[in-house]
Parts: structure tokens; C-alpha cells; sequence
């Protein structure tokens, strides 16, 4: 394996993880504030849907993000209106949506494009393009260095820069912020919460609306990078995210190292299609299945022990 | 209901108790009414707390107490009545109103969140700005303050799970001093902690009466009405019966205003007489999941027509004790039941097999381990007894109507309310769901019980009533093992006291020779009684 190759598929796992990056992110406030969301999943799939329909009949995949962005934030106020307003069980709301989703998409889809459920094919503006970062070509030339730069820093799609400025920037408000120091209250005790005057509705809600927009940008990402919306694109995409969350113990920079792991097990799984260690070769489908069986193994516990936000998935209910 | 003229002007620098200038309350309440549907949980309730004074609210439960509090605190919305702070009527809409009017609350279960700092916790919803930096500073500087005035120390740093209650009810008061508040309701603030702990409590109190903070308390202990209050407003079925000055009542007369009836406070009990040892315990340990040692070595033995009572802080390898004893703990070490081995682990040791040898438990937390709130009483009255021929019709079919039968019957001789075996266990109230629990393992006859907590959230009438049939029982010549949190019952009740801290036990005392004080030294860990000045802080 040479030294372009490994700068391929960091590339590559960095493109990959993007969206669970997003997706976990969403999770990761959405949970802190104690609602748990399992419906990432169908909030990723009807934004790449949205996005990939309106950047198809408009050209433009600006307005496919706000598409996007909107179709997550409904399916997130719906979900808050069933679990925080209406004290609904959280999980089965999430997983409502889910179905919700996976039906919708295709059969919108279908009555809209008669595509099969998919969406026509972006192109040109109707995609993100990469931004080239300066003297990206010039660097290109610089040995070691310079392809480092040129294939894996730069030449991404902006809502890539977006996500990794995103990490910083959860952990600034989740830590730092007077709005971070009462979400986090809010997962942990609500009623802690609530005698210090301040409102657990509203502030759930205030969570759910980022959740929304974090998962729409993601959704819209994945319709960009595919060229347009396909049947169950979301492939799962939402539960690994949140697989990635309890692995990062609901932390934001660990969610950054996080999801780049299922991106570089995803990019590896694309690239060796099927490996030879000595007789036995390895069939590509267990490659392909690795971030799954990553996911599945994370759940089962090996991480360590993993501590979710005390009140996550209760819904709040004032005691006399 | 006179208002109270013994307090100063709030500005005035230590409000004298001689006083006579009349002063506006601090707190009033007037009329204040509040139905949940068909119940009536506070009627027509008024009092007027002077500035500068301790005020106590002492009732049984459903009293109305903790409606009345929400209502201050803007839980709740009364139907009718006023509520004056300072002279002024207020509206209280919600917890934000309360705060902005002074008032501050101590709740029973502490409102903190656990994984924070005592600063954060502090901060909560009383943040300057929307950055924490300056607000994190600030109240550095304000605790610093505080915990040098009154004797409210507490690191700012620490996480609150590390701190002890008594430490976590601090934050909670530091909480409501920092929202400025000038009205501080606690509300059964001695309910976790240790004397000494329920001592400095009570001098950080009168620390902030002398400040011109007004403090309510709410509790149902009569002993700490009298101790700390000035004056003492008793309710009963959601009316305020009286509102009389401390120092002119007596807990017997607070007792009967309470239950509406004349009640035993101590035990009538006569002398025990122990025959044979009936449980032998030598050097019993357990080690918990998380390979915490929860016991660490215990020995002793309950003889038969004795009550052991083991005194300790909760969490102090009590329970641990209980389940062991009961069956759903492993543990190692030697257990002898009526000179029989017991098994401390593996497949023979579980509920069941010792029930089979004559133990019975009422476990120390009915509602997770005693009952199953959602089936009815008949139902709970034969768990762990299901098996039992008695209660089989065939081979295939229980004896509902038997057992129907037999807790109508067991409800009338426990004075269960309402006796009805088709209610669900928790429809009843916390003394009747308690004597549910009781009449199911008395009533199979044990060689020994097992008791946890016997009282914990029960009324006056019924805890009477309880420690009547535990003293029954050991007239009987049964064995009791006793473990409380509440060193008035352990005292009252027991013949000999164990006393165990941090898994072991410290020393055991006969109720006459020893007191309250050398006790809650013993579980405090400190095993040297002569010095009596330590134990405030540990």
C-alpha cells in the first residue's frame, strides 16, 4: 500500500464520515437535552429526498439544502410534538418517522419523477462542488506534503468544512454557553431544570430544531454525493451515527473521531473490494459489512462503559 | 392565626426576639384553596410567617402540605386565595414568578444534577449573560462569601454525586441564596440525614434567621418541630387545624392535632425475653457488582422474642445485609437458621428457599421490592407464597377466590384502608401499602422477620399501629431483624441496637443506656464517644 493510496482513502473516509458526522452531532444535542432520537434515520432520508427533488427542479442544490433542511426540521417538530409536548414514548415516535420516511420518499418519488422512487440525476450546480482550498494545485507538487493537502485537506464540499467546524463549535456551546450549561442540565435532571425557572419544553425543542438542521445538511450531503435521491439511500446511516454517539459518549470531538472510524472502515470496505491474506480470501461483502459489524460490536458494550445523559428518552413530567 | 411581631425590619442588622414593633410578614397566605377533582387538597388554608423567623408546617401525608408548598412555589395554580410577600400580593405562575418574589426551596429530593459541579449546579438558570465564564465567577466569589458567614462550606468543584447529601442539601441552600432569596422553604430536610448532619443544618438555619431570612420548614418529625421552629402550623386533610407558638405546645399536643386523635409516641412494649438463638451471622461479606465489598465481615445473632434494631446512615451495608438475609444478594461467610446452615450463594440461595426456612422480609423499598404497584391487593398478598398448597385449587389453577378470601380477612386484622383486595396496591396510601407487605409475611408465621424501613413514608396513626404488630410478633417469641434509617424507631423499638458504618458494625448498645447523640456518633464512624465535639463535618 503506498502513501497515495492511504491519502485516498483518508480522502475517502473523510467524504464518508461527513454525514455521520452531521448525523451524530444532531444526535448528540438532541440526546444531551434527554430526547432520544432513533428517527435520525428518517430524518436523513427525507432530507436527501427533499434536496435531491428540489435541486433537481430547480438546478440548484442551495435550494435543495433549504428543501432538505426543512423536510428534517418538520419530521424533527413532529417528533418533539409526540414525545415532549404530547409525552408520547420517544422511540416509538422516532421509529414512526423512520417508516415514515422509507415509505413517503419512494412513493412521492415515484408519483412525482416515475423514476422507480428515485430522483432525475444531479449535476453541475444541482451538486455541491469542491472547494479548492489556495494554492491547492502549486502544493500538489510538494512531495509528501503536498498530495496530503491537495486530496485530503482540500478539494471538499463545503458542508464537509461545515461539519468539522461544527465539532468545535458543539463543544464550545455545549461547555461553554449558558444554553449548553441548561441543555445539558435538561438531559440530565429536567426537574433540576424546571425550579430554576427555566422551560423544559422550550428547551427540547431548541435541540430538536438543531437535530433538524444538523440531519437536513447531512441528508443533503448524501443526495449531493450520489447525484440525486435513490431508494433507502440513507442505507442505516442514522443508526451508525447514533452507534458513533454512545461510542463517543455523547461528546462532540469524540464524535469527530468517531464517525472518521466508520468513514475509514466504509472507504476500506469500498476500495478492497475483497482481500487475500494468504489462502483465505476475504469476500467482499464482509468488507462492506465492516462499519455494521463495527456498530454492532459497539452496541453490545465493548467500548467501555458508556454513561447516556440520565434523563435521556423520559419525557418530563412536572411532580407535585 | 395573629400575626407574629417578634421579627425587625429586614434592614435592621439582628432582629431581636423582644421586639414589639409590628412589622409586615413576610409571607402570607390567605384562603388559599385547591381541589384535584373531587379532592379537597388544601381548604380555605391561611398563615402569616413573621420576617426573621422560623416557621414549621408539621401534617401526615396527603395532608396537603406539599400542594400548599407547590403553590408557592408555582407548581400549581391555587383556585382561590392570596398569597403576600412582604405586604404585597403576588402572583405566582410559575417557579421563574416564585424565585423573582423571594422564594427559595429546598425540595426533599434534591433538584441538582448530579454530574455538574456545586457552581454550575448553583448557576442553573440564574446565569449572568450568555456566556458561563463570568457567571462561573461570580459565584465563586458570592460562595466564598456565603460559606464564611453561615457554615455553608462546600467546594465549588466538586461534582455533586461525590458529595455527601448532607453536603448536596448545602448546594441546595447556597441554590436559593444566590437567587436572593429572602423566603427559604425546606421541605422533610432531615429526611437523609445524620444528626450531626441534621445539627448543622438546623445552626446554618438559625444562621439565616439571625440574617432576617424567613425559613419554613416542613416536616413530619415532631422532636425537630420543637428544637428549631418558633412557631409551628399543624394541617390535617388539607386544612390548617392550628397555628401555635413552639414554645407554647408539646409534640403530644402537635401529635393529636395531627391525627385528629390521642397517639402512643413511644412503644408500649414490655421487657424482651429472649430464649435461643434462632440467626447465627459470622463474618458475612458481600461484594457488589461493581467489586465494591458492601459488607465486610458482620457478625451476630438475632435470638428468638428479641427486635435487633441496626441503626446506621443509609447506605452503610444495611441493605446489603437485608438482601443477603433475604436471598437476592450472593454473599460469603457463615449464616446458622435454627442450627441449620444456610446457603449464601449459588442456586439454593433465592427468596424462595428462605421463605422455606422460616424467613420472612418486608424489604426496605416497598414500592421497587415489596409490591407490584399495578396488580391488586389480593395478588400481592401472595407473592412469594404463590407456591404454597394452600393457595392451589388443582394442578393447573390457583385458588383466586381463596385467596380473595384470605386478604379480605388479613386486610381487617391489619386495619388495611379501604379493605378492598380488588384494588390495586397502588391505589392505597404508603402506610396501607406498607401494611399489606406486613400482613403477608407475618401471617405465614416466620421464625424471623426481616424488616427494612418499616415507616418510611407513613403516617403517624399508622406507624403506631405497625410497631404495634412488630411487638406482637416478638411476644410471640419470633426473631426480628429491624433496620432504620430512623434513629427514633430504632431506639424506641429494638431491644438491642447494632450499630454499622462503612459495612461494619461499630458496636451494639441497649437501648436505655445509650442516646441519639453517642448513636449518631456510631454511625458516623467515629467509634471514640467520649470525644463529643467531632462529627459535625467528616
Amino acid at each position: 500500500m503506498d502513501y497515495l493510496t492511504i491519502i485516498q482513502i483518508l480522502d475517502s473516509s473523510v467524504r464518508l464520515a461527513t454525514p455521520l458526522l452531521l448525523t451524530c452531532l444532531a444526535g448528540l444535542f438532541s440526546e444531551r437535552a434527554g430526547v432520544v432520537d432513533i428517527g435520525l434515520e428518517g430524518k436523513l432520508l427525507i432530507a436527501a429526498f427533499l434536496s435531491g427533488a428540489a435541486a433537481a427542479v430547480t438546478g440548484s442544490i442551495w435550494i435543495g439544502l433549504l428543501a432538505g433542511v426543512a423536510g428534517s426540521l418538520a419530521f424533527s417538530m413532529i417528533h418533539g410534538l409526540a414525545s415532549i409536548t404530547f409525552k408520547g414514548d420517544q422511540l416509538i415516535s422516532g421509529v414512526a418517522l423512520n417508516f415514515l420516511a422509507a415509505g413517503l420518499t419512494v412513493v412521492v418519488g415515484q408519483s412525482w419523477f416515475q423514476l422507480g422512487g428515485r430522483t432525475p440525476s444531479l449535476s453541475g450546480d444541482g451538486r455541491f462542488a469542491p472547494w479548492n482550498l489556495p494554492f491547492s494545485d502549486a502544493m500538489a507538487k510538494i512531495p509528501v506534503i503536498g498530495p496530503a493537502y491537495d486530496e485530503l485537506i482540500s478539494g471538499h464540499t463545503a458542508l464537509t468544512y461545515l461539519a468539522l467546524l461544527a465539532v468545535p463549535l458543539s463543544w464550545w456551546v455545549l461547555y461553554r454557553s449558558r444554553f449548553g450549561l441548561r441543555l445539558r442540565a435538561v438531559g440530565e435532571n429536567p426537574s433540576a431544570v424546571d425550579t430554576a425557572g427555566i422551560s423544559v419544553v422550550r428547551l427540547r425543542y431548541a435541540a430538536l430544531v438543531i437535530a433538524g438542521v444538523l440531519c437536513g445538511l447531512a441528508g443533503t450531503y448524501l443526495a449531493s454525493l450520489a447525484a440525486g435521491f435513490v431508494k433507502d439511500m440513507s442505507a442505516g446511516r442514522g443508526y451508525i451515527a447514533l452507534a458513533a454517539l454512545i461510542f463517543a459518549k455523547w461528546r462532540p470531538w469524540y464524535a469527530l473521531w468517531a464517525t472518521l472510524l466508520f468513514g475509514l472502515l466504509e472507504a476500506i470496505g469500498n476500495r478492497y473490494q475483497s482481500i487475500a491474506l494468504g489462502d483465505i480470501v476475504i469476500p467482499v461483502q464482509f468488507m462492506q459489512a465492516l462499519p455494521y459489524i463495527l456498530t454492532v460490536i459497539i452496541l453490545a458494550g465493548f467500548v467501555g462503559k458508556a454513561i447516556p445523559p440520565r434523563a435521556s428518552g423520559q419525557s418530563y413530567v412536572k411532580e407535585r | 392565626m395573629s400575626a407574629q411581631n417578634e421579627a425587625g425590619r429586614q434592614e435592621t442588622v439582628a432582629p431581636t426576639a423582644s421586639a414589639t414593633a409590628p412589622s409586615v410578614p413576610a409571607i402570607e397566605l390567605r384562603g388559599i384553596s385547591k381541589a384535584f377533582g373531587p379532592v379537597q387538597a388544601n381548604k380555605d388554608i391561611a398563615i402569616s410567617v413573621a420576617k426573621g423567623s422560623i416557621h414549621g408546617i408539621i401534617g401526615e401525608n396527603g395532608a396537603g402540605k406539599s400542594t400548599l408548598m407547590s403553590i408557592l412555589y408555582g407548581f400549581y395554580k391555587a383556585d382561590s386565595g392570596q398569597i403576600l410577600i412582604n405586604g404585597k400580593e403576588v402572583q405566582i405562575a410559575d417557579s421563574q414568578a416564585a424565585i423573582a418574589a423571594g422564594i427559595g426551596m429546598v425540595f426533599q429530593h434534591f433538584k441538582l444534577v448530579e454530574n455538574f459541579t456545586v457552581l454550575e449546579n448553583v448557576i442553573l438558570g440564574a446565569e449572568d449573560g450568555g456566556l458561563l465564564k463570568p457567571s462561573l465567577a461570580k459565584a465563586r466569589k458570592l460562595l466564598k462569601q456565603l460559606s464564611d458567614e453561615y457554615e455553608l462550606s462546600v467546594d465549588p468543584d466538586a461534582l455533586i454525586e461525590e458529595l455527601s447529601v448532607g453536603h448536596q442539601q448545602r448546594v441546595e441552600i447556597l441554590k436559593a441564596l444566590y437567587r436572593q432569596a429572602d423566603i427559604l422553604i425546606l421541605d422533610e430536610p432531615t429526611g437523609v440525614l445524620t444528626p450531626a448532619e441534621a445539627d448543622h443544618l438546623f445552626r446554618i438555619l438559625e444562621g439565616l434567621k439571625e440574617q432576617g431570612k424567613t425559613i419554613i420548614m416542613i416536616t413530619h418529625k415532631l422532636r425537630e418541630i420543637m428544637e428549631i421552629t418558633d412557631t409551628v402550623s399543624v394541617m390535617r386533610r388539607g386544612e390548617m387545624t392550628a397555628t401555635v407558638k413552639t414554645s407554647e405546645t408539646s409534640p403530644e399536643e402537635l401529635a393529636e392535632l395531627m391525627v385528629g386523635r390521642k397517639v402512643l409516641l413511644h412503644v408500649d412494649k414490655k421487657p424482651a425475653t429472649p430464649g435461643a438463638p434462632v440467626v447465627q451471622i459470622e463474618n458475612l461479606r458481600v461484594i457488589d457488582e461493581q467489586k465494591v465489598e458492601r459488607l465486610k465481615g458482620v457478625s451476630f445473632e438475632v435470638r428468638a422474642g428479641e427486635i435487633v434494631g441496626i441503626a446506621g446512615v443509609a447506605g452503610n451495608g444495611q441493605t446489603e445485609l437485608l438482601e443477603v438475609l433475604g436471598g437476592y444478594q450472593n454473599g460469603t461467610g457463615k449464616v446458622v437458621m435454627n442450627s441449620q446452615e444456610i446457603d449464601l450463594s449459588g442456586k439454593h440461595s433465592n427468596g424462595q428457599t428462605r421463605r422455606a426456612r422460616g424467613i420472612a422480609h418486608v424489604p426496605e423499598d416497598r414500592h421497587d421490592e415489596g409490591l407490584i404497584l399495578e396488580f391488586q391487593a389480593w395478588e400481592n398478598m401472595v407473592f412469594g407464597y404463590h407456591h404454597a398448597p394452600e393457595y392451589q385449587k388443582n394442578a393447573l389453577l390457583m385458588d383466586n377466590a381463596g385467596i380473595k378470601a384470605m386478604t379480605q380477612s388479613s386486610m381487617d386484622k391489619f386495619d388495611v384502608r379501604p379493605p378492598n383486595p380488588k384494588l390495586e396496591a397502588k391505589s392505597f396510601s404508603g402506610g396501607n401499602q406498607q401494611k399489606i407487605v406486613l400482613a403477608r409475611e407475618i401471617e405465614r408465621n416466620p421464625d424471623l422477620l426481616l424488616v427494612g424501613q418499616p415507616t418510611r413514608g407513613v403516617d403517624i396513626g399508622a406507624i403506631e399501629f405497625i410497631h404495634q404488630q412488630i411487638v406482637a410478633l416478638r411476644d410471640q417469641g419470633k426473631a426480628i431483624l429491624l433496620v432504620s434509617v430512623e434513629l427514633d424507631e430504632i431506639l424506641s423499638l429494638s431491644d438491642r441496637i447494632i450499630v454499622m458504618f462503612d459495612g461494619q458494625i461499630m458496636g451494639e448498645r441497649i437501648p436505655a443506656e445509650t442516646n441519639e447523640g453517642e448513636l449518631g456518633l456510631m454511625m458516623a464512624g467515629i467509634t471514640d464517644t467520649k470525644h463529643e465535639t467531632a462529627g459535625a463535618d467528616q
